[in-house]
């Protein structure tokens, strides 16, 4: 069970508390004003309780929760996964802070008795990358672009984190990775790790084969059961790489977020999500809608059993919306 | 920062809750923020104000991006409207735009920067002098994969001020639709960089006879590259809006939108129906 974050009732938007709600929350602390004093020295130190679920010999993945990034859940949105090998321990992405990685590194440590000899990063977004801290950097590798990305954006990114997250994300910095990976295989003991870069969720999305297990660790460019994000999405290529996924998509496939399981369903899953939010925005934006009317818009039922479907179709208006207003509109202005 | 903003806040809401219990009413603020007594003084003065729910604000349930935050202002269940004003109590500069909606809609779309959680508010004024207000709750926590960029990059704008998009559509009750953009970089003058504030004070729509339609009063608040969305009473006839913008610099920009050339869609598309 993970620890309630900081005490900061004014709090409300990623739990879905309402706006009353949490007017009522302010209120009843307000009354008694000393308790808050109380409740800061109280508050336990926040800590990660990392689950791994064992999906094969030696492989084991720590299901991140189908939830936005808040202050309950400390940012450990997305799934992360450990292989055994003979010379050492081998994981697929970092997770979402210090705190975070240095939990990992635990129980990492705890389940193959070996330090964490390769990370690889499958994209550049915070949920992913923010517990290389934990980490030598020299063990870190991602393609060219995830670094270069994280570079540009890494802070920005931080501050956003400590936003969202709150307290969980403490003394946590930016960590370039040391490694520079190219496409191709490496071997890790006994592993063979085929990487190949795809792109679409974002410029640069590591897709990652390893052969002995057969397990295809697919990054953000799969979502099961839960929506999609897109703030750096470029759909071509999404939908490129999912073609490319799709092909060999009846192996076991460990999605960015999403229960572990053969990729046919993620793979489509994702697919229909983004042919349907791209389409809803679309329409939208053809029939002359602002941005807040395309927020209201109606989605297909079956979206409904999809956690987070609103709220990131919500968010996907409000990336997309810009893109096709200075993209498509002709030029009104005399000088044009 | 962000802590302190939300912690900030709780110390508003927690003083306004205490205030607003002694002094319930039917004109009491319903989100309860301490500068309501302030927001009222400077945007009605002594003019009677009411709270209904029929001027509708739409924001977001999350900020994606604390510089472009889309609020849309609508106040056509209200009837004859004489003007519509948008603001934001906790802003630095509270005033949005103010809409006298002369031969047009008493609505607006646009985005605005927030820098904290804050009320927003639409207050439109009636025939009868009375301002009629509705609020909601803007909570500034972001998304988190989010990278607002809050200094701009491209510093290089003169190239670029002024350009204008844009479409039309004719609605079913031969009003028009207008979306359009202008680049510019509506800076506030608040950065600490010392940039001045240099942004677009004036829009004014007007029909091909030259008569006016709608006028903006745009404010600082408003983001870079803002886009609006209005709804004017085009005469049917017309073939184009003017749009006539001013900044304050005192440069002029003039726009025209042709009207309606993609008529079906407004009166045809429904959710789900194209593709
Ligand atoms: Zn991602």
């Amino acid at each position: 069970m993970k620890r309630v974050g900081h005490p900061e009732p004014a709090r409300d938007g990623d739990d879905g508390i309402t706006r009353r709600a949490a007017l009522a929350r302010v209120a009843g602390i307000a009354t008694l004003p000393m308790l808050l004093g109380v409740f800061d020295a109280d508050a336990a130190p926040l800590a990660y309780e990392l689950k791994p679920e064992r999906i094969g010999d030696g492989v084991w993945v720590v299901r991140g929760a189908q939830e936005a990034i808040d202050r309950k859940n400390g940012g450990a949105i997305a799934n992360i996964t450990i292989f055994d090998t003979s010379d050492g321990a081998v994981i697929v992405d970092t997770g979402p802070s210090k705190r975070y990685g240095l939990a990992l590194d635990a129980i990492v440590r705890q389940l193959t008795g070996k330090p964490v000899v390769r990370a690889y990063l499958t994209h550049f977004h915070p949920d992913h990358v923010f517990g290389n801290q934990a980490f030598a950097a020299d063990a870190i590798a991602a393609p060219k672009g995830v670094v270069d990305g994280l570079a540009d954006l890494g802070e920005a990114f931080a501050s956003a984190m400590y936003h969202a997250a709150g307290d969980w994300m403490r003394g946590t910095e930016v960590v370039a990775p040391g490694r520079t990976l190219e496409d191709g295989t490496e071997q890790i003991g006994q592993r063979r790790f085929r990487a190949q870069t795809l792109a679409g969720h974002t410029a640069s999305d590591l897709v990652l084969f390893e052969e002995t297990s057969g397990l295809l660790v697919a990054g953000d460019l799969v979502f099961l059961d839960r929506a999609p994000t897109t703030p750096h999405a470029d759909l071509a290529r999404w939908r490129h790489s999912l073609d490319a996924l799709g092909a060999i998509s009846d192996r076991a496939l460990v999605p960015g977020h999403g229960p572990v399981e053969s990729g046919a369903r993620g793979v489509g899953q994702t697919r229909d999500w983004l042919a349907v939010m791209e389409e809803t925005i679309r329409n939208a934006f053809e029939r002359g809608l602002s941005q807040n009317e395309a927020i209201a818009e109606p989605l297909p039922e079956w979206t409904g059993r999809i956690a987070l479907a609103r709220y990131e179709y919500e968010r996907s208006v409000m990336h997309f919306y810009p893109k096709l207003e200075a993209g498509s509109w002709p030029r009104i202005d005399r000088a044009g | 920062m962000a802590m302190r903003a939300a912690l900030k806040w709780v110390t508003l809401v927690a003083s306004a809750m205490a205030a607003s219990t002694a002094t319930a009413g039917p004109a009491a603020d319903p989100l309860g923020s301490v500068m309501w007594n302030d927001m009222k003084a400077q945007f009605f003065g002594d003019a009677p104000v009411v709270f209904d729910d029929r001027v509708k604000v739409s924001i977001p349930s999350i900020v994606e991006n604390q510089a472009q935050v889309p609020v849309t202002a609508d106040a056509r269940a209200l009837g004859d409207v004489k003007k519509l004003v948008v603001f934001a109590d906790l802003n630095p500069i509270q005033h949005v735009v103010t809409v006298l909606p002369v031969k047009a809609a008493p609505y607006i779309g646009l985005s605005m920067k927030v820098e904290q959680a804050t009320p927003v508010r639409a207050a439109a004024l009636l025939g009868d002098g009375t301002w009629h207000v509705g609020s909601v709750y803007l909570d500034a926590a972001g998304g988190g994969c989010s990278a607002p960029a809050l200094a701009r990059k491209d510093a290089d704008w003169s190239d670029t001020v002024g350009h204008a998009q844009g479409r039309m559509w004719r609605e079913v009750d031969g009003s028009a639709r207008v979306r359009f953009r202008v680049r510019h970089p509506m800076d506030t003058g608040l950065a600490r960089d010392n940039t001045p504030a240099y942004f677009i004070e004036k829009l004014n729509m007007r029909a091909s006879d030259g008569q006016s339609l709608a006028e903006v009063e745009i404010r600082e608040p408003v983001s870079e590259d803002p886009t609006f969305t209005m709804i004017v009473r085009l005469p049917v006839s017309d073939k184009a809006l003017t749009i006539d913008g001013r900044d304050n610099n005192g440069a002029d920009y003039r726009s025209v939108i042709p009207v309606a050339w993609r008529q079906s869609d407004a009166a045809a598309a429904k959710p789900g129906a194209v593709k």
